[in-house]
Order: C-alpha cells, then sequence, then structure tokens
C-alpha cells in the first residue's frame, strides 16, 4: 500500500469532537488525490461516539486505549502517534488546529523530522506539489505554502471544512490497542472547565461585546442575546483589560481567532488587533453607534445605532422569530 | 538555576501588512519591529524564576542583527545576558526550532520559556519542537505556573476551560496571557542593559521543510449595508440573517 494519510481524531472528555470529523472529511480529500487510504488514531478509553466515525468514509481506526489517557498527555500521545506512524507508514498526518492539536502536532513533527503547515484553512491540488493556505499576520496575509520534507504534518483550522457525508458508507474497522504503559511523564491530572459556557473558539455563533457597553454589568444584554442563538459570549481586548469578562472570551490577535457561522459585534470599534480574530468569520453583523467605525468595513450587516436600544429589541425578535 | 528565554523580533500587531516584491514576505518599509508579545510573558515569567531560585537568565534570538534589539530589550528588563544566533535566512519554525535546541542543548538548561506564538507567522509551535528536539518535557499555553524540586505544574488555557498539568525538569514553557504581568524596563535597567554581553554566534544550517511559494492579501470583503439606525431596523436584520444568510 502506498503511503496512508493518517487522521489525528480528538477526544475530550471520552467524545470525539466536532474538529475530529471535519479532521476526516480533508484527510479522505487528501487520500483520494493521492490514491491512498486514510487510517484514523484516536487516542482514549471508551469512546461514546467512536462508529459516527464511519459515516464520514474511513474504514479503518486505530484506538490507543487505556485510562490514563482519557485526559490529555503530551508525552504519552506523542509516543503513539509516532507509533502509528511507524505501522502505516503515514505521509501525511491531519490534525485539528486546537490546543490538543497545536500542542502535540509538532512534537510529533520534530520525532518524525516533517515539516509543520499550521492552521491551514483552504488547499490547492491543481498543482504539484499540492499547496496548503494559512493565514500569517493575524490574517493580514495569506501563504501559499509547500512541504519539501518527506513527511507532513498538517493542521485544520476548525469549522472552515465541512466534514462530508460520503454517497458511498464505508465498513469501519476499529482496532484497539491496549496501552500496558503510557509514558505519562507530562499528564493532564485535572481539566477546571469554565462555568458551563460555550466556548468562543468552538462556538458556531458568538456575540462580543466591547468598550460601548460601558460597564459589565451592561453584559447581560449581550449574554441575553447569546443565549436565545445558543451563541458564545465573546469580548474585545478593551472589555477583557477592563477587567469586565475573563480573557477566555478576548477575540482577536492575542485572544483567539475564531470563524463561527455568525458573528455579532456589539459596541466594538473593530481596531485592527480584534480584525485579526474574527474577519474570516462567514456572517458579521455590528452594532454601533458610530457610522464610521471600522467594524462597518468587514460587516455584512449593520445597524448604527445605540447598543442599548438595540440588543433588547433584537433579542425579542429573535425569540419571536424562534418561536 | 539554569534559565533560557526565546525571543523574537517581530512588526507591530498595529502593522498595516504590505506584501513585498518577491510575493513571499512582508515589505518591512516603514514597519516597526518589537519584542513579540507574548515573549514578555516568557522574559518575565523567567526573571520571577530566578527570583525565587537564584541563577541566570539568558535570553536567545535566531535572526539578523536587527534581532539585537529585541534582545537589549529583554536585557533591560533584567536578563543578563543574550545570544543572538544570527541568520540572515528566513527559517521556517522547523529551522529556528532546530538552531534553538543545538544551542540550548550545549549549556544544560533546567527551564526554558517561549511565547506561546509569535505574532508574525502565529505558528505556536517553536516551543513544542524545541522541546522535542532537546528531549525536554514541555507544557504549552501556561496561564499559571509553580516549580517544586524537579515537579512542574502548570495550568494551561484550552477550549472551554484549563487543564492542571504536571511534568517535570528540565522544561520548556509556553507563555500565554494571564500568567503573570511583564516588568516594565527602568531607566536604571536600559542604563544597564546598554552594558551586557550580547554573544553573536552563527547557526548550523538546515533547510527547511516547509517553503512559502506565496504571500497574498486575503480577498477584500464586500462593505456590508448598514440597515439603519435605530429598532426599526431589528425586524429586517433578523429576516436578512434568516433568509439571505441563513445563520439562525
Ligand atoms: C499588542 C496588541 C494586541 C491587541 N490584541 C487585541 C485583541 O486580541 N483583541 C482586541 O479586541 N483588541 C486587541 N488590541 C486592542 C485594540 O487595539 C483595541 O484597543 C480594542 O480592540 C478596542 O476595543 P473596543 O472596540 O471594545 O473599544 P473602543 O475602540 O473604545 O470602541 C468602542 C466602540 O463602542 C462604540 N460605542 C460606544 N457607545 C456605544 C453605544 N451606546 N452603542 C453602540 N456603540 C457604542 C464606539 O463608537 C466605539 O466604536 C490589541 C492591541 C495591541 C497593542
Ligand atoms: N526567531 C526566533 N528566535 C527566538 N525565539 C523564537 C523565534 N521564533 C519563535 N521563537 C519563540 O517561539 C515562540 C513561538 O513562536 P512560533 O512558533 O513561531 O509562533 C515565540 O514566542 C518565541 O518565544
Amino acid at each position: 500500500m502506498s503511503k496512508v494519510v493518517l487522521a489525528i481524531l480528538e477526544q475530550r472528555e471520552n467524545k470525539l469532537k466536532k474538529v475530529s470529523f471535519e479532521v476526516v472529511s480533508f484527510s479522505t480529500n487528501i487520500a483520494t488525490k493521492l490514491n491512498t487510504e486514510v487510517v484514523g488514531v484516536v487516542i482514549g478509553n471508551d469512546i461514546q461516539n467512536l462508529n459516527d466515525i464511519s459515516k464520514y468514509g474511513i474504514s479503518k481506526v486505530l484506538h490507543y486505549k487505556n485510562e490514563s489517557l482519557t485526559n490529555y498527555s503530551a508525552s504519552a500521545y506523542t509516543d503513539l502517534v509516532c507509533e502509528a506512524v511507524k505501522e502505516t507508514d503515514a505521509e501525511y498526518l491531519i490534525f485539528g488546529d486546537t490546543a490538543l492539536g497545536k500542542d502535540l502536532a509538532p512534537r510529533i513533527g520534530a520525532r518524525i523530522d516533517a515539516g509543520c503547515i499550521m492552521d491551514c484553512v483552504s488547499v490547492d491540488f491543481t498543482g504539484n506539489p499540492p499547496l496548503f493556505t494559512r493565514p500569517v499576520y493575524a490574517g493580514k496575509a495569506l501563504v501559499d505554502v509547500k512541504f519539501n520534507s518527506d513527511k507532513k504534518v498538517v493542521t485544520i483550522r476548525p469549522n472552515v471544512f465541512k466534514a462530508q457525508i460520503p454517497e458511498v458508507p464505508q465498513e469501519l474497522k476499529i482496532e484497539t490497542r491496549d496501552v500496558s504503559n503510557p509514558n505519562l511523564k507530562t499528564k493532564v491530572v485535572e481539566y477546571k472547565k469554565s462555568e458551563g459556557k460555550l466556548d468562543v473558539a468552538e462556538a458556531d455563533i458568538i456575540v462580543s461585546g466591547g468598550r460601548g457597553l460601558k460597564a459589565p454589568e451592561n453584559f447581560n444584554l449581550v449574554e441575553n442575546l447569546a443565549d436565545v442563538l445558543g451563541a458564545a459570549v465573546g469580548a474585545s481586548r478593551a472589555a477583557v483589560d477592563a477587567g469586565w469578562r475573563p480573557h477566555r472570551e478576548q477575540v482577536g490577535q492575542t485572544g483567539k481567532t475564531v470563524s463561527p457561522s455568525l458573528y455579532i459585534a456589539c459596541g466594538i470599534s473593530g481596531a485592527i488587533q480584534h480584525l485579526a480574530g474574527m474577519s474570516s468569520s462567514k456572517y458579521i453583523v455590528a452594532i454601533n453607534k458610530d457610522k464610521d467605525a471600522p467594524i462597518f468595513t468587514v460587516a455584512d450587516y449593520g445597524i448604527a445605532g445605540d447598543v442599548f436600544e438595540i440588543l433588547p429589541a433584537l433579542t425579542e425578535e429573535i425569540k419571536k422569530a424562534k418561536a | 538555576m539554569k534559565v533560557a528565554v526565546c525571543v523574537s523580533h517581530v512588526p507591530d500587531t498595529a502593522t498595516k501588512v504590505k506584501i513585498g516584491q518577491d510575493e513571499k514576505h512582508i515589505d518591512p518599509a516603514g514597519v516597526v519591529f518589537i519584542i513579540n508579545p507574548y515573549d514578555e510573558f516568557a522574559v518575565e515569567e523567567a526573571l520571577k524564576t530566578k527570583e525565587k531560585f537564584g541563577g541566570e537568565v539568558v535570553a536567545i534570538s535566531v535572526g539578523n542583527d536587527n534581532s539585537k534589539e529585541t534582545l537589549r530589550k529583554a536585557l533591560a528588563m533584567g536578563v543578563d545576558k543574550g545570544i543572538l544566533l544570527k541568520t540572515d535566512k528566513s527559517l521556517d519554525s522547523v529551522g529556528i526550532a532546530k538552531a534553538l535546541a543545538e544551542e540550548l542543548k550545549n549549556q544544560q538548561f533546567d527551564i526554558v520559556f517561549m511565547g506561546k506564538q509569535s505574532v508574525d507567522y502565529d505558528d505556536s509551535i517553536v516551543g513544542q519542537l524545541t522541546s522535542e528536539f532537546l528531549g525536554y518535557s514541555c507544557i504549552s499555553n501556561a496561564v499559571y505556573l509553580n516549580i517544586e524540586g524537579q515537579k512542574v505544574i502548570a495550568e494551561r488555557e484550552i477550549e472551554g476551560g484549563k487543564e492542571v498539568v504536571e511534568s517535570e525538569l528540565p522544561v520548556v514553557i509556553t507563555t500565554q496571557k494571564g500568567l503573570n504581568e511583564p516588568r516594565y524596563a527602568s531607566l536604571k535597567g536600559i542604563m544597564a542593559s546598554k552594558k551586557k554581553e550580547i554573544l553573536e554566534k552563527p547557526i548550523v544550517e538546515t533547510t527547511n521543510h516547509t517553503e512559502v511559494v506565496k504571500m497574498r492579501k486575503p480577498a477584500a470583503k464586500q462593505p456590508g449595508r448598514i440597515i439603519g439606525t435605530d429598532v426599526s431596523a431589528v425586524p429586517e436584520l433578523v429576516k436578512l440573517l434568516h433568509e439571505e444568510a441563513k445563520v439562525i
């Protein structure tokens, strides 16, 4: 068999994350072009929705299993993925560009002497070699990059490549490998979840607030809108630096980069560092009383009005529409 | 404790990016360069570590002569000495990590601090790569750190929360905002930094594993529509989101 594409699947609390399905689709796409096949790799314990992966056109998954692998362990996961590379003679390794993917992918890259292309947002197979496109300078420019190395590590930005379900379903073979002595030199001993809220990095809709909200208590307007939309709450750096919102909600160059299908910016001016983190959102709505605010240059739809009036009205209107 | 901190010299985050003539790099004309913002957290943590355990802090940068400015900045904050691993080539992250590891290896550091990400190429990988080349442990994206004996406990920021990670020295830590408040360089620090040594060394050349074929601007977004200026625009907005954008 020619060199395979390894799709590295990510689980959290024993459930595959959405980005894993996107990784499989992306991998299948490359494998088709290279006339080879995809092998999935998942590390963990009892993964509840592992079978869901079969829908996405993958026929073989190696499941490295051990109770102590439920939580991420950089050392153990690195060893195990490298084992899978050796066994399959993989040429490409595809990860999601998540906290875990960003941490793990380069370690594997270093071990197998691969080049690493991080945060890929599109790929062009028309020429040889294929070109991988990724944002640099916080999205102010794009680079088309090719590999010169034999082994190739790619991480893909979540929410950009859609998980596609092929017409012909595949029979899925899961090979379970019981891991006897995982190398737990570096290991996660606890996962502290932040208060039941959706994370901006994973949300499909984000409602963000900035200095225009004037005070921390006014963020309830943002939260109410987020609640009716099932959205995550984001914030500008001004709101975070003022201590109104936690840093994990910060969107932008020194916060998180997000690409939801809908981003609603409320009382945010649209400084270049903020735009860097959200301008690749599919649809952008801006609510700002200054019609010349730069946020309107990236917004699809805008209301040049007062957030204190617009937000409650918008929340009500959406409630009505959803009823 | 032997502490190293790796710093990169990057365009200010407010820079308007212009693509250079080679269509592979930005045009540096008029661009202000600064110490990578995340590396200030790394320098701060390195200094705090020295203050707690004693020892020496060495700052290292891979780059051309201009990177000395960023090394000076680290020296002004309190770092003891600087090393410039000099190259005029533009290296990919693997190349940078190899050069760093080669230097770090010789000196047997207990702990190496880096930023979580360089705000130029935004790779977020040099720390992890370097740790592997060195055979060190590595914890990336740290917002909390505590060292006791050989044991290292850190918290790293991930989607939806934080992971508490245990590891051991020697270790590479990449730093995220929240870990500390970087100090300002005092006037005294700035004066003292002028007398501190910056050692220049050639790097070990490697071939790049990845190569930029072309740098370009993202397609400009079509300017959107301002639908209105008050609550009367709200129903129209909801209709557009539902029927045109189909996102709600
Ligand atoms: C190194 C560096 C990194 C940075 N990283 C980030 C980052 O990651 N993320 C980020 O967001 N920023 C970042 N910044 C900061 C950035 O430059 C801006 O300062 C910040 O984004 C401004 O936040 P803001 O839009 O909330 O506030 P402002 O710029 O003050 O804008 C507030 C807006 O609210 C509007 N407004 C006021 N009252 C109302 C009202 N009643 N109704 C409607 N609108 C109203 C105003 O018209 C104004 O446009 C960074 C800066 C630097 C130097
Ligand atoms: N040229 C360089 N010289 C020294 N350290 C660097 C260099 N490039 C990156 N680093 C370090 O690696 C971190 C992550 O960078 P990156 O992987 O490029 O996003 C930075 O915050 C620096 O601490």
